[in-house]
């Protein structure tokens, strides 16, 4: 047994969830979300629920993944995949139901879906990809937009009286009772993409656990969009996107407190007995 | 002396370029001069005998363009299965 020894060990690879077959043309070069694609493979391998994993997808970049993973899936309608999934969730409660969508679906058209679900703290996961933009219709201003950024809708740059302040979805879920599981994370460092996959990973293990409600922000690069290099919107995350966005968890309970008041039976204007 | 080695696969790599900025060992360069089956320029390996092998261009790659492989000793392996 001499140097001949040695033998390859593969460390990195395609996860097993992940199918390329049937996408010949993928995401853009410098694209995030295939990043978050090999996290969310990755997670799903070492979970190992893809015989029980039910995504459910929306419209646009994130619908892409529908032929993407190995897992099942359904194919919603713009901004109500966050209300499918809780639907799915409640039929089959064995079933680990996980729903992806950009800001411009759960942020804008799917906003009320998600608040809801937040509020009756329905075991389900959402994956929510925040690139400052609408990407797949072709960079219209979106929620999350950052102040002044120039948008196909916004040509002098988003300003408050027309378009508003951006929108903090994960700050929102934080505050609510039956959110168990709120952070934002990024993936444009080596460093930031183990912290998502991390995060991802929790979130799927708060609804493994019956806890609630658990949502995962992730900051996302759209280079074609932004007009930047692959390279130069990686910066642009790490310089302007964490400014307005900041990272880190926001809620991590594991169990979900509440109490009834007996008093409050007695009022009312329905008599009783 | 390498640790590892990595595979790019061509028709696969879009050339974004994460893996020419990540690597710590400067060990892939995307050349000019040359275009892959698609159209684009893709990643070398161009520098194995400095390779880690730590992976990190594997988990940065988007387009699941690039396996890494770590040198590792046989007996190692068998303890470590069994």
């Amino acid at each position: 047994m001499g140097e001949g020894a040695m033998i390859k060990q593969q460390i990195v690879g395609k996860p097993k969830a992940v199918q390329l077959d049937f996408l010949p043309f993928k995401f853009c070069p410098g694209c995030h979300e295939s990043l978050v694609w090999r996290a969310l493979g990755e997670v799903i391998d070492e979970l190992d629920i893809e015989g029980k994993a039910i995504a459910c997808l929306d419209i646009g970049c994130s619908g892409i993944l529908m032929v993407g993973l190995t897992v099942d899936g359904i194919h919603c309608l713009h901004g109500r995949s966050t209300a499918v999934a809780a639907g799915v969730k409640r039929v089959l409660p064995q079933a680990i139901c996980f729903n992806i969508g950009g800001d411009g679906s759960l942020g804008a058209i799917g906003v009320g879906h998600v608040i809801n679900v937040m509020m009756r703290s329905d075991p389900i996961t959402t994956i929510f990809l925040n690139n400052s933009g609408y990407g797949m219709t072709g960079g219209q201003v979106a929620p999350t937009s950052l102040l002044g950024l120039r948008t196909t809708t916004t040509p002098e740059g988003r300003d408050v009286q027309s378009a508003g302040f951006p929108l903090h979805l994960s700050e929102i879920a934080a505050t609510m009772t039956g959110t168990a599981y709120a952070s934002r994370v990024s993936v444009h460092t080596p460093a930031n993409y183990q912290k998502a996959r991390k995060a991802i990973k929790t979130a799927f293990q708060k609804q493994m656990d019956g806890v609630g409600y658990s949502i995962v922000e992730i900051l996302c690069a759209c280079p074609p969009n932004w007009g930047l290099s692959p390279l130069a919107a990686n910066s642009f995350v790490e310089e302007k996107l964490i400014g307005e966005f900041p990272l880190g968890e926001f809620k991590n309970v594991d169990k979900i407190e509440h109490t009834f008041d007996p008093e409050l039976k007695r009022v009312g204007r329905v008599k009783r007995g | 002396m390498a640790k590892g080695e990595i595979v790019i696969d061509e028709m696969l790599c879009q050339s974004c370029g994460f893996c020419v900025e990540f690597c710590n060992q400067e060990c892939i360069t995307i050349p000019e001069n040359r275009l892959g089956p698609k159209g684009f320029p893709v990643a070398v390996f161009s520098v194995p005998d400095k390779c880690s092998a730590c992976g990190i261009c594997g988990w940065m790659c988007p387009d699941f363009a690039i396996q890494v492989f770590k040198y590792v000793k046989s007996e190692a392996n068998i303890n470590q299965g069994g």
